[in-house]
């Protein structure tokens, strides 16, 4: 008996369970198997801080949501059409994240009474009409997968924690979802352990032919293939985008890469990449504290490598001394910002972009460096290349902002050819029989690269103010200031070197330019289509260099009679354009931690567009 | 008036001809007349050329305070940087550039205080720079306040009810961390000074010398009864290794007391076999007990190598890392990491 296949354009998938449930899992498997599809999508994790809360409670879920289309998308979506729930405490942590009518996947073994008062429902939500309007389907999960599994002769244990692999397998059938993508995978995991690779095959298959044959599920999905331009693509996540982005620049300048780093969420994830890359030549250093990781990173840019050290915000705060010292040693470094939500320790596995002014204006004096940020996961690949270039060029620091969201989620990157990708030459100085005068200037201000082991241009450098071209100790009050306005002008003279900034204006009548930057480009360009659909002129730009700007922003701002910069902090990125432009931009506001929606930005726009 | 001090800085020296004129940058040292750190100075300048490495082959790296200045006057590749900081910019120089002559410049204030945390990691590390602290048991620079070595009651300009902290004791500190080098020098004996550093500078990892520094403005006389020749020669206990403890010209001994504790006892009335013999590369502990038979240098106190052991050294562990990965999986291949795992082609 064939079922009805119902064509969708886009779906909203979110997996959640306990910790130990195995969801990012079952949730990346998923998104493999889209991606091999051909389908356009993209992927948001969310997990506790907690490595593993009270099983059962609501703080020991962790979820996981793809939305994939037929179509181009650039948002994991608002609203889930479809929720799995492995437990009680998955549903009460979730159920409001789906949208009205969806669909939900219940494990029905799951819900027992002591789970549910764990949960802490005050009354079985299957029965008390919680559930009201969603369709649901009540599954035993795991009494099936435990069934499916007998005679091979693993315990119940770990029959039982097979039950994601069941739950794949029905939302695969689902969604047509080939399933090869999954059986080569499982095999390539646990093929050297015959009875885990047959259960979770057992469970899998399970899952699959019970969508197929039982009377529960009158329907599956369709979404076609992504028109998509040719090449060969991969999925990829920002934490590892970032990372080879690094790798990249490394071969593509011929220095070595060197990482320093301390362990901190959501940062952590790029000292893991790059350290299982040693056969490239990259050293990583977990440092003692978050100021050693700087300073051996600092001590590794002087001896002619492309140094660099990651963090979030609070290791941010922690370097901010040691950044001032590589402004004034004018040094090629690279700072990795993954921003998360704070201030102090905040919301360490969420996403937040309040970060900006920090690497503005973090440091003590006047201590001015390029920022670059990342607007996608697969753009941490070439915002990465573009940090390293600055830094090596212009001998300067150079923070990277990206963010919990785009390092976490993931999305189709057409992969690039290597030799496609900008070279970087880093003219390191060499004698040529005159004194060696290291704060001399080339034309773009930048000074010579001097390394250790290289005759004749021994030199100090050092935090006390330099005299202009011996780099001699000055505490010159003329000299200073002149310091002081090279340092700037030298940072303020990359804005020739950068791309000028794009708008996206189809209509050429837009009233209104929705500015952004960073990793809600998604979400403004979600909004900005739909408010557009809506027969609404708006305009795009999103801004990839953040300091200094690219050279027609102001004109750009100036050009709109309104500005609406929607942002994951309080308006930072409003309150410099406003300062800088003295334009009247306002400010779209959202600091819970989670990306902004496109639901909600498209009613702003409306709201600002009807003012 | 302009505070600039010149800076040649273009030494061309030839490895087998050196002096000390190629480690004299052209800076004039600003210290206070008098200071301790002259000496220092002028000895580790004079000691560099007979390790025959080059100045081009050398970095000094120090931090803030007074020690932090003597970067400026080494005519080497120097580093000054931010306020206890220094041992970890040294790991990150050592680390990429193995071939070079890595030293440490700190203080009190500055390696124990600010930057203990850094000091005790490149220790446990073994990373092959060499730390030469300089211990004069006050904040120079700042102006006179106790340091994280001033012993306690101390009467300073932020403690002037007298000094409620404990000391460190940089020796057990260091012996405490694992450190596989660790000696102690006074800055006014040019000789033992010298034959210290040497000892340092052979030493594959991170040696830690501790420089009993007078500060004669803020702190003098501190060392007295160690630097002092008249009274140093009663006190100074000079360890060699191998060699019974003797010290107050002979008359004096280190021995096992009672409870296994190390003491002072006079050598007359010490059977010969009681007397302590140094073994410098024996367990930390023998080590640990001479770094204690003193509560400080106000009391008989130990001078020499107090410990010296071999472990391998962090940077060429990092290097063998590098090149075993080479070996395994050949070397790095960018087109190939960018299109491992699930790909798909469209057309």
């Amino acid at each position: 008996m064939s079922k009805a296949v119902r064509e969708r354009e886009r779906i909203v998938v979110r997996f959640a369970g306990d910790s130990g449930d195995g969801m990012q899992l079952t949730g990346d498997r998923f998104t493999s198997a889209t991606a091999v599809l051909g389908n356009d999508l993209a992927t948001l994790p969310d997990f506790p801080a907690e490595i593993r809360a009270p099983a059962g409670t609501v703080h020991g879920v962790s979820a996981f949501q793809i939305q994939f289309a037929s179509n181009d998308i650039t948002t994991p979506g608002d609203h889930a059409d479809v929720l799995v729930a492995m437990n009680p405490a998955a549903l009460k942590a979730d159920l409001d994240k789906v949208g009205k009518g969806g669909v939900l996947i219940l494990n029905e073994d799951s819900f027992t009474e002591r789970n549910v008062q764990k949960a802490g429902y005050t009354a079985d939500p299957l029965q008390d009409g919680t559930l009201d309007g969603y369709q649901v389907y009540k599954v035993p999960m795991t009494s099936i997968t435990v069934r499916a599994t007998e005679g091979i002769g693993i315990g119940k244990k770990e029959s039982e924690r097979a039950k994601n692999m069941f739950a794949l397998g029905l939302v695969s059938w689902m969604f047509g979802r080939p399933t090869e993508t999954t059986l080569n995978w499982l095999e390539k995991k646990f093929g050297s352990r015959q009875e885990i690779f047959d259960a979770n095959v057992a469970a899998f298959k399970a899952g699959y032919n019970f969508g197929e044959t039982t009377e529960l599920f009158a329907e599956s999905y369709k979404v076609e293939a992504a028109p998509q331009v040719p090449g060969t693509y991969r999925n990829i996540d920002g934490a590892t985008a970032l990372a080879w982005g690094l790798i990249a620049a490394s071969e593509r300048s011929g220095l070595p890469l060197f990482y320093a780093s301390y362990p901190i969420t959501p940062a952590s994830e790029l000292l893991h990449e790059l350290s299982r890359h040693k056969n490239f030549g990259v050293v990583t250093i977990q440092a003692e504290d978050e100021i050693a990781a700087a300073n051996i990173a600092l001590g590794a840019a002087f001896s002619g490598q492309l140094a660099v050290t990651g963090t979030s915000g609070p290791g941010i705060d922690l370097k901010a001394e040691t950044i001032g010292l590589a402004v004034i040693m004018e040094l090629p470094m690279i700072i990795v910002d993954v921003q998360r939500a704070g201030p102090s320790t905040g919301m360490p596995t969420k996403t937040e972009q309040a970060d900006l002014l920090l690497a503005m204006y973090g440091r003590h004096g006047e201590s001015p460096l390029p920022i670059v940020s990342a607007s996608t996961p697969a753009e941490c690949f070439t915002a990465a290349l573009e940090a390293a270039r600055i830094a090596v060029r212009y001998r300067t620091p150079v923070i990277l902002l990206s963010d919990t969201f785009i390092a976490n989620s993931s999305e189709p990157w057409p992969i690039p050819e290597v030799e496609s990708l900008p070279s970087i030459e880093p003219e390191f100085a060499t004698p040529n029989g005159q004194d060696f005068l290291p704060y001399s200037r080339d034309e773009k201000l930048a000074r010579p690269w001097a390394i250790p082991g290289t005759p004749g241009l021994v030199h100090r450098i050092g935090g006390l103010e330099r005299q202009d071209g011996t780099g001699n100790i000055s505490y010159d009050a003329a000299n200073h200031e002149l310091m002081t306005r090279l340092r700037q002008a030298k940072v303020d003279g990359i804005a020739d070197d950068i791309p000028a900034l794009e708008v996206e204006d189809p209509s050429g009548e837009a009233e209104l330019l929705v500015l952004g930057w960073g990793s809600s480009l998604g979400t403004i360009t979600a909004a900005v289509a739909r408010a557009r659909a809506d027969g609404r002129s708006v305009a795009t730009a999103h801004l990839r260099h953040l300091n200094p700007f690219p050279t027609n922003t102001g004109e750009i701002v100036r050009a709109y009679r309104k500005v609406l910069i929607p942002e994951m902090n309080m308006g930072q990125l409003a309150a410099l354009i406003r300062a800088r432009y003295l334009v009247d931009a306002a400010s779209y506001s959202k600091v819970q931690g989670l990306p902004i929606f496109a639901e909600e930005l498209e009613h702003e726009i409306a709201r600002v567009l009807d003012e | 008036m302009s505070d600039v001090i010149e800076n040649g800085g273009t030494s061309r020296g030839d490895a087998s001809t050196l002096t000390k004129k190629e480690f004299t940058s052209d800076q004039e040292p600003r210290w206070c007349p008098g200071c301790g750190d002259y000496a220092i100075l002028s000895a580790v300048q004079a000691f560099m050329p007979e390790l025959g490495i080059e100045p081009h082959k050398t970095v000094f790296v120090s931090g803030i305070g007074c020690s932090g200045r003597f970067t400026y006057y080494m005519d080497t590749y120097g580093m000054h940087g931010i306020h206890g900081r220094a041992p970890a910019l040294a790991t990150g120089i050592a680390v990429a550039a193995p071939e070079l002559s890595v030293w440490v410049v700190t203080g009190d204030g500055d390696g124990l205080s600010i930057g203990g945390n850094h000091l005790i990691h490149a220790l446990r590390r073994n990373v092959d720079i060499k730390i030469l602290l300089f211990n004069n048991q006050i904040y120079g620079l700042t102006k006179g306040q106790y340091s994280p070595t001033s012993e306690e009651g101390k009467v300073t300009k932020s403690t002037p009810f007298g000094s409620v902290d404990h000391p460190f004791n940089p020796i057990a500190l260091a012996l405490g961390v694992e450190a596989t080098f660790v000696a102690r020098t006074v800055d006014n004996d040019r000789q033992h000074l010298t034959e210290v550093l040497r000892r340092a500078a052979q030493h594959k990892g991170t040696a830690f010398v501790e420089i009993y520094q007078n500060c004669n403005v803020f702190n003098d006389g501190a060392f007295d009864l160690l630097r002092d020749k008249a009274q140093g020669k009663h006190n100074q206990i000079r360890l060699e290794h191998g060699e019974p403890i003797v010290f107050d010209e002979g008359n004096r001994c280190v021995r096992v007391g009672e409870n296994g504790r190390y003491e002072i006892a006079p050598t007359a009335e010490t059977d010969p076999d009681g007397i302590v013999v140094h073994d410098a590369h024996g367990r930390p502990s023998l080590a640990f007990a001479l770094a204690h038979l003193s509560r400080g240098p106000d009391e008989p106190s130990c001078i020499g190598v107090f410990h010296e052991v071999e472990r391998p050294v962090y940077g060429q562990a990092i290097q063998h890392q590098l090149q075993a990965a080479k070996e395994r999986l050949g070397a790095g291949d960018l087109d190939a990491l960018l299109h491992v795992g699930d790909t798909w082609t469209v057309e």
